[in-house]
């Protein structure tokens, strides 16, 4: 049997990137170019809001303490999240947004194409689940991108901005910690820089199809797994969670 | 009371769930849909196993609480929901028949997911449900609910809903 802590936090760390990229995600809504398009990210964010809600709602189980997934979301501190730091970074412009969804799904992808294999039955059936929405995600991106890079000058120029601000955490999505060792050793996950190599490919060539260069960043920002995050995921959280901190247990 | 003495059966549930229709779309049922995967039922209980069409489909919660009252209103004993995520919903799970019954509905049915190359969605040929010309094109991957896309018909110039292959 696997280190039932170690599952517990990887399957907070699944479930939070899910939750914390869902709750930018929904950000866009009514903000987005136009109403179709605004309908198509909150659609994401509600295939992630379903996602945070499987892994979290497992994670409940595994710990066996009684938290549900919404005590799980909702009455965690900021150090106790472990979720990848690309995801709480704020929305940005719209080509930001494009930039981060294209590396985000081209791993989602290969992430969940890996988990659908996982040894643990649960993981395995959730992940085959989110494999089919976030193919549909990778379209989505991979569309703009082409339309934003080959578009005018000026969308041309926010794409390349918005790659070349975010490319410093892509680095995070490929490290693991010791809490890997025996989910690895035991098949319940695999390690993540194993999918460096194919995600690189597979985003390269969309880039390159959308006259984007790949930015060449020295340095990489790290510390989701950590629980050491940026200053922005307390803002989110202290909004996110104010209905459970203001009035505990509320239920509608 | 049990549920014996109703000579209640998974078959006798299954008649009694047909009144649980998708709630975005009431023209289809829950078993139609492919959502509805099994029954356990016996003396004491009673367990209908669900499939969510995708994972943060909002209708789950509102289908579950469907179910809950169909049958306590028919008196069954100890209902419960369980939601399963294997084998995951397919859009194959939806028969011919009701995939007819969509088109009626106005939402352009999926084609079986074998026929799609799921990298180039707008390669698909998509019939338009009000005048079935083929002459249609894709708007936006996402519609009105997770699980449809919206298209529009180059003929007859209305927009519609099209189920995604899944």
């Amino acid at each position: 049997m696997v280190n039932q802590s170690d599952l517990f936090k990887y399957l907070l760390h699944l479930g939070d990137n899910a939750l914390i990229h869902s709750y930018r995600l929904s950000e866009w809504c009514s903000r987005a170019p136009f109403l179709e398009e605004d309908l198509a990210l909150t659609n994401l964010a509600l295939d992630q809001i379903g996602r945070a809600q499987s892994f979290l709602k497992y994670a409940g189980d595994i710990e066996g303490k009684n938290r549900t997934e919404d005590d799980l979301a909702y009455k965690r501190g900021e150090r106790q999240f472990y979720n990848h730091l690309i995801n709480e970074l704020p929305i940005g412009d719209f080509a930001y947004t494009i930039a981060k969804q294209l590396i985000l799904s081209t791993y989602d992808v290969l992430l969940f194409s890996a988990l659908s294999n996982s040894t643990n039955e649960t993981i395995a059936n959730i992940s085959a689940k989110s494999l089919k929405e976030v193919r549909y995600h990778f379209v989505h991106a991979r569309d703009w991108c082409y339309r934003l890079g080959l578009g005018t000058e000026l969308s041309h120029q926010k794409l390349q901005n918005g790659f070349n601000e975010i490319w410093m955490f892509t680095g995070e999505l490929f490290e693991t910690d010791d809490s890997y060792k025996d989910l690895v050793a035991n098949g319940v996950t695999i390690d993540p820089s194993s999918l460096k190599v194919k995600w690189l490919e597979n985003i390269s060539e969309v880039m390159k199809k959308s006259n984007i260069i790949v930015p060449n960043v020295d340095y990489m920002q790290s510390g989701g797994m950590k629980g050491i995050h940026t200053e922005h995921l307390g803002h989110l959280l202290s909004e996110m969670q104010y209905l459970q901190r203001a009035y505990p247990n509320a239920k509608w | 009371m049990v549920n014996a003495d109703l000579q209640i059966d998974k078959q006798y549930i299954l008649q009694l769930l047909t009144a649980v229709c998708d709630p975005e779309i009431p023209v289809v049922t829950i078993e139609e849909m492919g959502i509805l995967r099994d029954v356990n039922v016996n003396n004491e209980f009673c367990e209908v196993i669900i499939t969510p069409t995708y994972s943060g489909c909002p209708a789950m919660g509102i289908i579950e609480a469907d179910i809950l009252e169909v049958l306590k209103k028919n008196k069954i004993k100890n209902p419960t929901v369980k939601l399963v995520y294997s084998p995951a919903w397919t859009t194959d799970f939806i028969t011919e028949a009701t995939k007819e019954k969509l088109r009626k509905f106005g939402i352009a049915a999926p084609l079986h997911s074998s026929c799609m190359n799921w990298s180039r969605p707008s390669d698909i040929n998509v019939e338009c449900p009000n005048c079935n010309s083929k002459n249609t094109k894709l708007i936006s991957q996402f519609g009105s609910t997770a699980c449809k896309a919206l298209y529009s018909c180059n003929d007859c110039k209305e927009p519609f809903d099209y189920f995604k292959c899944h």
